[in-house]
């Protein structure tokens, strides 16, 4: 019997843009940028090429468990306005391609990944693709108000697999740029969420401003700053750190936790009277924090190989 | 006849957009290979006879 619905003309026929949507280009561009970064102030040296090669599978990789997760996550975010015109929710692209998409580019760049580099750097892109498609995606992102912080975690990687695609390795170095970026996920999505008016709650994600309130958040924000700030510091001791970066986090942390410190003296009233001024403030600082921290230590990277 | 054209432009550009992706893709393999194999990565490996420059000096 023949099925001739894979014939019938859709409704919309997607364009390019539409599938690379699927890949969150914005998410990458970050994945690209801490990725080199891990990947040049590591010990020894890739031909330009491999270069070229492990951050375009790094990104792949990163552009697949985003696929994978606008497939997993195309109920939820056909409720939100932030992400109903997404390319699934929207209907461009059908919710099977998204899948299909998101598997074989998982396959791709990681054996890419592996013959232009090494096993480890591989193991550790499939493992980020694993976390993030299925330990946060489908499991923990739904059902706990931390989900921010495991979410964080998949974000975190990029360096450590740029540092290992170099060395074949993990090391103090390339943890510490991991966890520089896992503590930092939270306090800047969490001030994010006290000045969005977010609709998480109509699509039953548990956030953590719904679940246990804004006073909480602001809580929870500066915890994970006065935490964030040892990680800093300590990944300007380390090899890859130097007089550049221990001087950002020296500065960089001491806005970020005064500006924390800010954000938990005031409740939501004063927040309200001001438009949310000081939350505002502390999200614009903490995309600078992120970047100049990664710029420090290219500095310092690029003073040793002058030196050297 | 007008939403057929529409529709294959836009196929068009979907066509173009992944065969310059493949082309790209073909690029990066090729220039990697040119690397590793001028670099004189190991190119041998185990092929059911025992073929002592192989043997790892430690």
């Amino acid at each position: 019997m023949a099925d001739l619905s894979i014939n019938a003309p859709r409704e919309y026929e997607p364009t390019f843009g539409d599938y690379f949507a699927l890949l969150k280009p914005r998410v990458m561009s970050l994945v690209v940028f801490t990725a080199l970064v891990g990947l040049l102030v590591a010990p020894g040296a890739l031909h330009p090429v491999e270069m070229f090669a492990a951050i375009l599978f790094i990104a792949l990789g990163a552009g697949a468990s985003g696929a994978l997760n606008m497939w997993y996550d195309a109920d939820i975010d056909a409720v939100m306005r932030r992400t109903a015109k997404r390319p699934v929710p929207s209907g461009r692209v059908e919710s099977g391609e998204a899948l299909a998409i998101g598997l074989g580019l998982s396959g791709i760049s990681v054996v890419m990944l592996a013959l232009a580099t090494n096993l480890v750097a591989a193991g550790l892109l499939a493992f980020t693709i694993f976390f993030y498609a299925i330990i946060y995606s489908m499991w923990l992102k739904r059902s706990t108000p931390q989900n921010i912080v495991i979410g964080g975690a998949a974000g975190a990687f990029p360096p450590m697999i740029g540092w290992a695609a170099v060395t074949g390795d993990v090391s103090l170095a390339s943890v510490l740029m991991f966890g520089l970026i896992f503590m930092w996920t939270p306090p800047h999505f969490w001030a994010l969420a006290l000045f969005t008016k977010s609709d998480y709650g109509d699509a039953g994600v548990p956030m953590l401003t719904v679940t246990h309130g804004r006073d909480s958040t602001r809580r929870h924000i500066l915890a994970y700053t006065v935490l964030l700030a040892p990680v800093g510091i300590g990944l300007a001791l380390t090899s890859v750190g130097g007089p550049v970066t221990m001087a950002a986090a020296v500065i960089l942390n001491g806005l970020f936790l005064k500006g924390a410190y800010d954000i938990w003296r005031r409740d939501d009233a004063s927040a309200e009277a001001d438009n949310y001024a000081v939350e505002k403030k502390f999200f614009k600082l903490s995309l600078y924090y992120l970047f100049l921290h990664f710029t420090a230590l290219l500095a310092d990277a690029a003073i040793g190989g002058l030196m050297a | 006849m007008k939403v057929t054209h529409e529709l294959h432009d836009r196929r068009k550009s979907r066509n173009i957009g992944v065969g310059l992706t493949l082309v790209g893709f073909i690029a990066v393999v090729f220039a990697l290979t040119v690397v590793k194999v001028t670099r004189g990565d190991p190119m041998q490996a185990f092929d059911h006879v025992v073929r002592p420059e192989m043997e790892v000096v430690n």
